[in-house]
């Protein structure tokens, strides 16, 4: 991958020496999962080396490793050819390395020298102001070290936070999802930073998955995924699609997919703005999910979702009451148990301590939200619990076992239990299989199709796209508070997904991705071993399908007629949402993905398809 | 060295095991102190904590005709655990949904002087059953109106319920000293601060011939039994535990976070105030300055005593109330100051919680690190 | 007025220490509530041992340790077991007066000569000022020297600087490598020391005998006055003067020509310390509360 590294300004490490940095067969496992598998990778001095890969393929884990946090398993650290062993934060920082986390570890009441200080302990004051004011100036990091962290924006304090890292003199600067937090222009000036620190002969390792970024940044890439290095390319010669498609890889499409009928919207979401109190701000989200079907939320972390989740749980009531509406009630400005008894369920993403108590008994647990429908006696309320575990298996060997002391695959299914056992009408659930084994996963995926087959309503907020690609009908995907069009499953690739990811629409139609009735093919189960299944058992006719929820649905919203605007027909798998059933064979991912890919490549600009699934606004709502 | 480390869930046997841990260290502890201060240890222990006992012992072991006053003692050891249980179960109900009302013996105050402003100021000819309960809701209310001061100060501008309502006990004190001083002091009072006495409509009634117990237990038993209910039996039980265990899943549960500060100090204040007006209207019959100072921060140690629960509060709040009586004996037999019963109290309180740590923890050996 | 001016600044020395000592502490994130009990120990160390070696130097430095002790208590269960800093330092006030108490038994009704005071020059002694000013023990000059020298220190030293670090964010702090309840340690005995020679100042020097519960309630006031003071140390010479004044103001009365009962003045400190934190509580801006204050800390490993 060195081959590559000489991109700008003609400062490059030389090629034919031994890099500065080398990691050689990384492997870290935690308990059974192998987080990291024989990762190995160069970086030289004054090229910046970008790491790529998904939430969850193991990146943190890598780059703990190299900072001296974790210690690998087996494989070796190299630097400058000679081999190294990285015991403490403290030993990296001798060695040469510096870090610049995702969270900025910085002392909000203190000022921007205090906690340069603290951080450089054996440093003079006068020394640090006098160096800030040379790395500030020779990098273009302007900071005033007088101010308060707590008074600047997200992009002074990373400011603060390379300055920090470049006052301890490093070689190697590893930067860890450094634009999450910053704003488009914020990332600009980052840019220009390391660009100019690149050309000094820094070497770095960018951490991202923002890919469009990597394209304008990095002289090289390698990609993780599940822990495994599955690639290096040269991102200014590779197109987007490709390097996505290598960080999300073929995804694990649903084996075995049956039609099944969706019906009129329930959950409809319509210009939702919600002002954080801590984290992201939602802003002008709509969305609407529909009988029948699983509704995805993609987005990478920190996007919005606890945002967006507890606006539609209740936690936060929405500022106007009717921008979230259930069957066309407004329900915004209801709180969790309103919500609740009108038939939704809600399972958030942290497991212990909002969706569940530690020290509380599951039974105990099981009230949280159940005491809106009906109080039972303790003991119905042990039973209860006891059908849950054994309905959703979940394995633990006490009788009524504390919540704390379950694992967290067998907690989940718990709380997915919990909730789904009320038979809900629509089911929203943020992150349903996050640190979950896979026998776990599959099992949660399952019930959750489950929900969909009986016509009920699921909303996923998931930052994991296997899953999303695995169950989802339709999906949006969540971006700085802002959620993309909604688009089907069917038509989305990942490079696809990874543009929408980055804040890049994939198409400039107007705002409203608005639902309308079709048949199409849907994972219907998948097999508790995942990958493979026969499609025979599992088949599930149109007719079978098509019965329960067709009663359900009103017939206003069912034969509501679907004025298609303008369908430009660019992929093969679009036929489907307009021209109704079978046809399709079941999972076939290459296919789907060629056509688009070519017109990613060519322009992304502005975009080049409108696409069908678009109504008019206003039919169906 | 040894070291904690935190347990998987809290260990019920620990809990239970805390308090007598705490209860035996003190005694240990304390009477060694009394010793250092040169006084005989047995006598003190015997003095302080067996009293009740050996009054009871005697009571049955006497001809019922020559019984008469033998139960004084140990009735008064009940009239103090009263208020000590009622103002303790507030503190509990508070702590478990995770706030501190530690100002309760403001809330305790002003119950006292809502209380007295009733008896001082109604018709005379008025029924007793009819003064002495408005005298009691008065209470219940002046109470309840004082911690919605601190209530409302967190809720509306997120203002340190601790320290507000630690500020307004001075208040409430200063307060109560200048009522009896000023508006409402006795004209025949010979100076002294104090209100007249109330009348007997407001004077709660005996219990138990020869002694001072009054009705009011009755109804301290009855409140007991209601809020043993409400807490582990509704919703609104579940509410506060949940919430001062994880203030984010009872948001998810539906529980509003704001209704909860309120609800809780309601019922807190409303007790401690209760406490206060039974106070006023039962052993003392007066206002004096003196009932600020008599409970002072005695009820926290009662509601972690008593394990945040009714029956472990009532055993407790007796605890205490036994180390007050037996202050008053050691100042008489012993000469003992009548500072020395808060040794005991806060010894009592210190070993409780060091001791609970062991509820959360373990505690580990551990061979120094550093080779 | 005089008398009056005199007096303020006499009785402001005790909150100035208290409140000094429970500063540091607070800044580091403890909130010890014990300062009454730990100024009660002080006081009644500080007189015995005065009274038995007739040297009120030993007898200062008697009540600092009395009132380090009373804080090491609170280290142990409150930092040692992570205990609730709230109760603990209740524990602490009420142990600190039943043990103060008890260990003054025998002292009560023995007096002391009070602390010598300096004497302006005769010249120089015809100004007011210089008689309101200079014209005190040696403990009062301490107690303002001493705020400058906790004002140095948390602003210009590297130590106060991690100090303040660990109060702010005791996750951060750790994960520098600063030894958070090592350092929380050290201020918690440290405000224990302070509040000792508040309580000193009391039984030595302002009324030079022993009485049970002769702080009145002074601690309360020194951890209000934090508050007051926002959390920063030059304020509080300000809040224990408008404090001490208040005080004061009910035996000055006639003087004073207050009509107002002297009860109501002496709620004024507490009412402008709720004001104050509502206040800071709704500014918008961050002050200099100390945000891990009363947060229990576990260190991971």
């Amino acid at each position: 991958m060195g081959q590559n590294a000489g991109g700008k300004g003609g400062v490059t490490g030389s090629h034919g020496d031994a890099p500065l940095f080398e990691a050689r067969g990384i492997s870290k496992s935690f308990g059974d999962v192998a987080a990291n598998k024989n990762i190995s990778l160069k970086v030289h001095s004054g090229e910046i080396l970008a790491l790529l890969g998904e939430n969850g393929a193991g990146k943190s884990t890598f780059v703990k490793m190299t900072d001296g946090v974790l210690r690998p398993d087996s494989g070796a650290f190299f630097w400058n050819g000679k081999q190294i062993t990285i015991k403490s934060p403290a030993a990296a920082k001798r060695i040469g390395i510096g870090m610049i986390f995702q969270h900025f570890s910085s002392f909000e009441a203190l000022t921007v020298l205090e906690n340069l200080a603290l951080a450089l302990p054996q440093r003079s004051l006068r020394a640090i102001r006098r160096d800030v004011a040379e790395v500030s100036e020779r990098y273009g990091l302007s900071i005033n070290p007088k101010r308060r962290v707590e008074r600047l924006s997200a992009g002074e304090k990373q400011r603060v936070e390379i300055v920090r890292a470049l006052l301890q003199k490093p070689k190697l600067l590893i930067l860890d999802e450094p634009t999450s937090v910053l704003t488009p222009q914020e990332a600009d000036g980052l840019f220009a930073t390391l660009d100019s620190l690149a050309a000094d002969g820094m070497a770095m390792i960018y951490i991202s998955h923002r890919l469009n970024e990597i394209k304008e940044l990095c002289d090289s890439a390698t990609i993780l995924r599940h822990g495994e290095v599955v690639g290096s390319c040269d991102p200014r010669s590779t197109s987007v699609p490709e390097i996505a498609e290598m960080m999300i890889g073929k995804t694990a499409d649903p084996i075995d997919r049956a039609g099944a009928y969706v019906g009129g919207p329930r959950l409809v979401v319509d210009n939702l703005s919600v002002p954080a109190k801590e984290g992201v701000s939602l802003k002008k989200i709509s969305f609407s999910a529909r009988r029948g079907e699983i509704m995805g939320i993609a987005g990478i972390a920190g996007e919005g979702q606890d945002t967006l989740f507890a606006a539609l749980s209740g936690e936060r009531r929405t500022p106007k009451a009717k921008s979230i509406k259930i069957d066309d009630q407004p329900i915004g400005a209801m709180g969790p148990t309103s919500r609740r008894r009108k038939g939704i369920a809600f399972a958030p993403e942290q497991r212990l301590g909002h969706a569940a108590i530690a020290d509380f008994s599951l039974s105990d647990n099981l009230r949280l939200t159940r005491h809106a429908m009906r109080e039972f006696s303790n003991r119905k309320r042990r039973a209860q619990s006891l059908k849950i575990r054994e309905d959703y298996d979940v394995r633990s060997s006490a009788n009524d076992p504390k919540a704390g002391t379950l694992s967290g695959g067998n907690l989940q299914k718990f709380v997915i239990g919990r909730e789904l056992d009320r038979q809900p009408d629509v089911f929203i659930v943020a992150q349903p299989t996050w640190g979950v084994d896979a026998g776990a996963a599959s099992s949660i995926r399952n019930k959750l199709l489950s929900v969909a087959e009986r016509g009920g309503t699921v909303v996923v907020i998931s930052q994991d796209l296997d899953e999303i690609f695995q169950i989802a009908d339709r999906v949006a995907v969540l971006h700085r508070g802002e959620l993309s069009l909604t688009h089907l499953v069917d038509d989305m690739t990942p490079d696809k997904i990874g543009m929408l990811m980055s804040g890049e629409d994939i198409n400039s139609v107007s705002k409203d991705a608005i639902a309308q009735n079709f048949t199409r093919k849907r994972a219907t189960r998948i097999t508790e071993t995942q990958e493979e299944t026969s499609p025979a058992e599992t088949r599930i006719t149109d007719e079978q399908v098509k019965d329960p929820t067709q009663r359900e649905a009103p017939a206003s919203v069912v034969q509501t007629p679907q004025p298609a605007i303008s369908p430009v027909i660019t992929s093969s798998s679009m036929t489907s949402s307009i021209t109704p059933p079978p046809s399709k064979p079941a999972s076939q991912p290459s296919q789907k993905s060629t056509p688009a890919r070519r017109i990613f490549v060519s322009g992304n600009v502005s975009t080049p398809w409108t696409a069908p699934e678009i109504i008019q606004k206003g039919t169906v709502l | 060295m040894i070291s904690l480390e935190k347990r998987l869930a809290p260990s019920t046997s620990a809990s239970i095991l805390s308090p007598i841990i705490a209860i035996t260290l003190t005694i240990i502890c304390g009477l060694l102190m009394i010793q250092a201060a040169g006084k005989s240890p047995s006598e003190a222990f015997d003095v302080y904590f067996l009293f009740p006992f050996n009054d009871i012992n005697t009571y049955l072991k006497t001809a019922p005709e020559d019984r008469g006053g033998l139960l004084y003692q140990p009735a008064e050891v009940l009239v103090k655990a009263i208020p000590l249980a009622l103002i303790g179960i507030g503190l509990a109900i508070a702590f478990r949904a995770g706030l501190f009302n530690i100002g309760a013996p403001g809330q305790y105050i002003l119950g006292a002087i809502f209380a007295g402003g009733v008896a001082l100021h109604v018709p005379e000819d008025l029924s007793r059953f009819i003064v002495l309960p408005l005298c009691l809701i008065a209470g219940a209310l002046g109470g309840l109106l004082w911690a919605l001061i601190p209530a409302f100060l967190r809720v509306r501008t997120g203002a340190n319920e601790i320290l507000t309502s630690l500020m307004l006990t001075y208040v409430a004190a200063l307060l109560l000293d200048w009522i009896v001083r000023g508006p409402w002091k006795d004209p025949a009072g010979f100076g002294f601060p104090q209100t007249p006495d109330f009348p007997e409509s407001a004077i709660m009634p005996i219990m138990l011939e020869g002694t001072r117990l009054h009705w009011g237990l009755a109804l301290v038993l009855i409140i007991f039994a209601v809020l043993w209910f409400i807490l582990s039996r509704t919703v609104t039980g579940f509410r506060f535990t949940v919430t001062g265990l994880a203030p984010k899943a009872a948001h998810f549960a539906g529980f509003n976070q704001r209704g909860t500060v309120y609800l809780v100090f309601l019922i807190s204040g409303a007790l401690a105030g209760l406490a206060g007006a039974i106070e006023a209207t039962s052993t003392i019959g007066q206002l004096q300055p003196e009932i600020s100072a008599e409970y002072g921060f005695a009820a926290i140690i009662v509601a972690f005593l008593g394990r945040l629960h009714p029956v472990g509060i009532l055993l407790a709040a007796v605890v205490l109330a036994i180390t007050y009586i037996g202050g008053e004996n050691a100042q008489i037999s012993l000469g003992l100051p009548k500072n020395a019963t808060l040794v005991f109290q806060g010894m009592l309180l210190l070993f409780l919680l060091a001791c609970d740590a062991l509820i959360h923890y373990r505690l580990r050996w551990r061979t120094r690190r550093r080779a | 007025m005089e008398p009056f001016l005199i007096a303020v600044i006499v009785a402001a020395t005790p909150f100035l220490y208290a409140a000094t000592g429970e500063l540091v502490a607070e800044r580091s994130g403890v909130l010890n509530l014990g300062v009454e009990g730990m100024m009660l120990l002080g006081a009644v160390a500080a007189f015995v041992t005065a009274l038995t070696t007739g040297s009120s130097g030993l007898g200062i430095l008697a009540g600092a340790a009395a009132g380090a002790a009373g804080a090491l208590l609170f280290v142990i269960v409150a930092l040692g077991f992570s205990a609730n800093q709230a109760a603990t330092g209740l524990a602490l006030t009420i142990f600190g007066a039943g043990a103060s108490g008890l260990i003054g038994q025998g002292y009560v009704g023995e007096a002391l000569k009070p602390l010598p005071k300096f004497q302006a020059p005769e010249q120089l002694a015809e100004f007011t000022g210089v008689r309101i000013l200079f014209n005190h023990d040696v403990l009062v000059y301490g107690a303002f020297a001493l705020i400058v020298v906790v004002w140095l220190y948390l602003n210009f030293t590297r130590s106060g600087l991690r100090l303040r670090a660990v109060g702010d964010d005791h996750h951060s702090a750790q994960a520098l490598g600063l030894g958070v309840l090592r350092i929380r340690s050290l201020a918690v005995l440290f405000g224990g020391a302070c509040a000792g020679i508040g309580g000193a100042y009391l039984s030595l020097a302002y009324t030079p005998l022993w009485a049970e519960d002769m702080t009145a309630g002074r601690g309360w006031i020194a951890l209000a006055l934090v508050v007051f003071a926002s959390w920063r140390p030059l304020r509080i010479v300000f809040g224990a003067l408008i404090f001490a004044a208040f005080d004061q103001a009910g035996n000055y009365r006639e003087t004073l020509n207050i009509e107002i009962p002297s009860q109501f003045l002496s709620m004024a400190p507490y009412l402008a310390t709720i004001i104050a934190l509502v206040l800071i509580s709704m500014a918008s801006r961050r002050s200099d509360t100390p945000a891990c204050l009363g947060r229990e800390f576990r260190p991971d490993r």
